[in-house]
């Protein structure tokens, strides 16, 4: 979106063109600009910051694909006051975008390495953007595979993608819930378990992980014990943010502030910052 | 005669043994296999052999009159399945099922017990290894508890 013209704090108008419940608690809201501006290009691992109007404004990951940025994507699950109000809206509302902004995942740095993705929850939103791109340039990279691990078998996110996505022939997909259900048939356990049996050359993979932080830490470790270079892991951290362009430190993580810095982080540079209780 | 020495020696749980344990742990093995849906191993039931998982998903289950079967977690190729065996009184504490077909070699828990109390140097080597699949579950279960992904984390 043209936020630029304006300035980056000034929200671009924007109209919800189709609205897609995921889950119970998930939805994806595909937006376009209200007056005719553009929409702006992303990288994959970049947010928006949305304003719903009455509420107040949250960073929320395009999850979108970065080859074809039209429509504007974005994958939200609602948990408190203004997720839940963005939730309500339907097609035909105006909501506020402002970005995108922060760091994005080293998508160009993986080429010729095997790329694996972890996530963990809404943590695949984040991630999509990855696939599409590795995808629509699959010779460029070495094996893809996603392991993603959610609550329960109902908060599986972009089922239907996921199934076309196993059943291509160029990515593997493995995907494991923590609490089963009765008519559940797949894998049962957390997402740190599929790490040792997936088949990547340790020494020339990078891992992309994204969810909650223990489940980052746990997962950056099992990948060390795997023999990763913790410098070719890379992790999205989350902090409740305003600004979103590195003005008002709300975000802030020791001495970087994720808008800017972040939120795709080499997980050498935050590993100490997440290892410490006061931060 | 073909022995199951080579896939034993190839499985996850086994590489890197010593030649003359993996021979004594071949004179315990025998090769199984179980269909969708076989029950392998019943919570209460003598523990009296485990397995090392060649193909195929295991689910391992817990059951309630009210909650039907509840599976907690998952074996697959690559994995062991159940310590029980090590440890008196020597009963599973969880049914596991087949959910596929499942290929795995038995080992015979009387007599690896036999050899590893024999031969201590077999013995502690399997305890480690077995420390290591027990500390991973108890990671598991600890990550699985903390519940993270509800909306309260
Ligand atoms: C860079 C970045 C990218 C993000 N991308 C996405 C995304 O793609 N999709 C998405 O759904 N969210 C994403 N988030 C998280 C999102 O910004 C927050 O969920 C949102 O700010 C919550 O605002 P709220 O007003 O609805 O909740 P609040 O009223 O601020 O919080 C209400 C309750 O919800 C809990 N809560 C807040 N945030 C979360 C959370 N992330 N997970 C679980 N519980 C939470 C709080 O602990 C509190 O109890 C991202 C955050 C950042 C920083
Ligand atoms: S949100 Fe203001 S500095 Fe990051």
């Amino acid at each position: 979106m043209k936020t630029t013209v304006a300035g980056p704090m000034v929200p671009t108008m924007a109209r919800v063109n189709r609205v897609r419940k995921e889950t119970h608690d998930t939805f994806t809201l595909e937006l376009h600009p209200a007056y005719g501006q553009e929409i702006h290009h992303f990288a994959a691992g970049q947010f928006n910051m949305l304003y719903v109007f009455g509420f107040g404004e949250v960073a929320i990951s395009i999850s979108g694909d970065p080859t074809n940025p039209k429509p504007l994507i974005h994958t939200t699950r609602a948990v408190g006051n203004v997720t839940k109000a963005m939730a309500k809206l339907k097609t035909g509302d105006m909501i506020g975008v402002r970005g995108p902004f922060g760091s994005a995942w080293p998508v160009k740095h993986a080429e010729g390495d095997d790329v694996v993705l972890v996530a963990g929850g809404i943590g695949l939103a984040p991630l999509r953007p990855v696939i599409y791109e590795i995808l629509a340039n699959r010779r460029k990279y070495g094996k893809l595979i996603l392991l993603y691990g959610t609550r329960t078998p109902s908060d599986i996110l972009y089922r239907k993608e996921l199934e076309s996505w196993r059943s291509r022939l160029d990515m593997e997909v493995y995907v494991t819930v923590d609490r089963s259900s009765v008519n559940w048939q797949g894998n049962v356990g957390v997402v740190t378990t599929l790490i040792p049996k997936a088949g990547f050359d340790p020494q020339q993979t990078t891992a992309m992980i994204c969810g909650p932080e223990i489940m980052m830490r746990y997962v950056a470790l099992e990948l060390q014990k795997r023999g990763v270079p913790m410098s070719s892991v890379f992790a999205s951290m989350e902090r409740n943010m305003k600004c979103g362009i590195g003005l008002c430190g709300h975000c802030q993580m020791g001495p970087t502030f994720i808008c800017k810095d972040g939120p795709v982080y080499p997980y050498d540079k935050i590993r100490e910052l997440l290892l410490k209780r006061e931060i | 005669m073909e022995t199951l020495e080579p896939i034993l020696a190839e499985h996850p749980f086994i590489k890197g043994l010593k030649p003359e344990h993996i021979q004594l742990m071949v004179g315990c093995s025998r090769n199984v296999k179980f269909e969708a849906g076989e029950f392998i191993l019943r919570e209460g039931y003598e523990a009296n052999e485990f397995y090392i998982i060649r193909h195929g998903q295991v689910n391992l289950e817990i059951h309630s009159p009210k909650r039907h079967a509840v599976t907690i977690h998952t074996c697959r190729e690559g994995d062991v399945l159940g310590w029980s065996w090590l440890f008196p009184p020597y009963l599973w504490h969880f049914d596991a099922r087949a959910m596929e077909l499942t290929r795995a070699i038995a080992l015979d828990a009387k007599c690896l017990r036999g050899k590893c109390e024999k031969d201590p140097s077999l013995g502690y080597e399997l305890a480690k290894r077995l420390a290591h699949v027990i500390e991973h579950r108890l990671q598991g279960a600890t990550l699985q508890l903390l519940d993270l992904y509800s909306s309260t984390d």
